[in-house]
């Protein structure tokens, strides 16, 4: 294989995991701070695709950005107001707003289940037009990629930090705290998940944009594979810092990437990554609950065949 | 300061579960008095502390607090004026963060996107060094790493960086050991009489309800048994507090981790 080709695939690559990692941004929020696993993902992701090509088809290339943003929001504002004012599990919560914007999503792109972009201006095509001629001509995607994450990045490692960002943290950390303290769980709640959907939103949008096409699928389990990526930015780059934690759940995304790319280079099918990305969550989950677990199963074992007494 | 009229309760109502915690408690708090509560398991003293923290709404009566009626009012406001302690020392601190942010938590101050300042840091270093724990050179570690006594006292000094109106201690001394909990004790006193907190104590442990603060309650079957103040207290023993129970029961004091000692 030419060098060329091996930075195609890793180009490649980083652009998914860049992307995605809006997401795992997400759910760094929701599920490692707020204790929450937010299973609308998958539609909050579908409507952040679906509302910013629409916005960029009507003609406003850098309003579809805010507008996918804005529809996250609105997402997980009623993700939370389901489980924070009406007695919803909130695991039921999120599966609940899920279903319902798969009508939703099929509205917004006007009854159609798919959209196509090929001529349609983005913020991926004026950055293309802007850098035409410049040595970073071909980069354009991944500049905008880059960009996005890190604002997120240094937003999380701001915000987190904020009052507010810790009456967050707190309310995962320990919810008995809170409960009998004089932070509203129900405020912190629906802020956590309103903007943990903003960047869901974003990263459906810019997803999208950078294939200039959307379809209806666009967003199917996508909560999987960003927890299989938070989970392995977890296990690398787990401790220490608020930003260094969320720049650890990045590479985790790009990590997955890879490791996928390289696995479809070595004739993988396409069709495996959700088995794959399956597979990783309940690796990285069960793992640690096996070792904790490891000192009563080897005494179970040594106490075997020895008789009780 | 705080009022308590007629205040009821009953859980699972209608059930065989049926449970009466509260019946018609009056209660009457000056500002800066310190209030011990000793009452046999289940006399219902927790719930007295939950009916005045909001935990619930009760069946019945009303509660004002500093001139204010709030007895509907949710307990995350309430908690602005009031401090909790609880037994479970894991309860009151966010293990994941550091001890520096959990302080920042609770001396809340500024608007919600602020930042916690140099000043605010140092302030907090100044009141970790008064616990005596080495704790102020542990800032940035995680509260998690700190020992049950650890972790109590921090959820005191978190409770009183506001200084609040009303402080509530629910045996927070229990599940500690020996030493610790007469440190944390001690710790105790020291904040409520800089502070002039007004302060309410569950404790089984009869002698030092005697000794601490002002003014002591007996429980039993949801309701005040006894009310001793200040002069009726003085020179009482042990004893006297179990006689005048089994007068006013018909029945010993049965708590199996009450300390007679």
């Amino acid at each position: 294989m030419s060098l060329s080709a091996l930075w195609g695939l890793v180009q490649t690559a980083l652009e998914l995991g860049l992307t995605c990692s809006l997401t795992v941004l997400a759910l760094f929020l929701s599920y490692s701070m707020l204790n929450v696993c937010d299973l609308s993902t998958d539609g909050c992701f579908t409507l952040g695709a679906t509302v910013g090509a629409v916005v960029a088809i009507a003609g406003h290339p850098y309003l579809s950005v805010p507008a996918a943003m804005a529809a996250g929001i609105l997402s997980g504002f009623i993700t939370a107001v389901l489980q924070t004012r009406m007695g919803i599990d909130s695991l039921l919560a999120g599966i609940i707003v899920n279903t319902g914007l798969y009508s939703i999503n099929i509205a917004v792109m006007g009854k159609s289940s798919q959209l196509n972009m090929n001529k349609t201006e983005t913020v991926f095509t004026k950055l293309k037009a802007l850098l035409d001629g410049t040595p970073l001509a071909g980069e354009y995607e991944l500049i905008i990629e880059l960009i996005a994450v890190a604002a997120v990045v240094v937003f999380l490692a701001l915000f987190l930090r904020t009052r507010l960002g810790l009456a967050i943290r707190a309310t995962g950390d320990n919810p008995d705290m809170v409960r009998s303290s004089s932070i509203n769980p129900i405020f912190t709640t629906t802020v956590g998940l309103c903007v943990a959907n903003a960047f869901t939103g974003l990263s459906g949008c810019l997803l999208a944009q950078s294939q200039k096409s959307v379809d209806i699928n666009i967003g199917s389990s996508m909560v999987t594979i960003a927890l299989a990526s938070l989970l392995i930015g977890r296990t690398f780059f787990g401790k220490g810092s608020i930003a260094r934690r969320a720049v650890g759940v990045v590479l985790g995304s790009i990590i997955f990437r890879l490791v996928y790319t390289i696995a479809l280079r070595f004739n993988m099918p396409a069709f495996m990554l959700k088995l794959v990305s399956s597979v990783i969550v309940i690796i990285a989950i069960a793992g640690p609950y096996f070792q904790s677990q490891l000192p009563t199963i080897r005494r179970r074992l040594a106490g075997t065949g020895k008789g009780a007494d | 300061m705080l009022t308590l009229r007629n205040i009821t309760k009953t859980f699972n109502p209608g059930t065989v579960n049926e449970k009466t915690a509260l019946t018609g408690v009056d209660l009457h708090l000056e500002k800066g008095d310190f209030v011990t509560i000793i009452g046999a398991n289940g006399a219902g003293k927790s719930t007295l502390f939950n009916a005045i923290a909001g935990s619930f709404l009760p069946d019945t009566g009303s509660i004002t607090l500093d001139g204010k009626d709030v007895t509907f009012q949710p307990e995350y406001m309430r908690a602005k004026s009031i401090g909790r302690l609880f037994q479970d020392p894991m309860r009151g601190s966010a293990p994941g963060m550091t001890i520096e942010e959990n302080l920042a938590l609770a001396a809340g101050g500024g608007g919600w996107l602020s930042h916690v300042s140099k000043a605010e840091k140092s302030a907090f270093r100044d009141k970790l060094a008064l616990l005596n724990m080495g704790l102020e050179d542990r800032m940035r570690q995680p509260v998690g790493l700190l020992s049950g006594g650890q972790r109590q006292a921090l959820t005191l000094l978190m409770a009183t960086m506001v200084p609040p109106k009303l402080l509530l201690l629910d045996e927070h001394t229990a599940a500690l050991d020996p030493g610790t909990a007469e440190k944390v004790l001690a710790l105790t006193q020291d904040i409520v009489r800089d502070n002039g907190l007004t302060c309410m104590m569950i404790t089984h442990n009869m002698s030092s309800a005697l000794e601490l603060g002002n003014r002591t309650l007996m429980m039993d079957a949801g309701r005040i048994l006894l009310d001793l103040k200040e002069d009726q207290r003085k020179g009482l023993t042990v004893d006297d507090l179990l006689r005048m129970f089994k007068e006013n029961v018909g029945k010993a004091l049965d708590n199996d981790r009450m300390l007679l000692s």
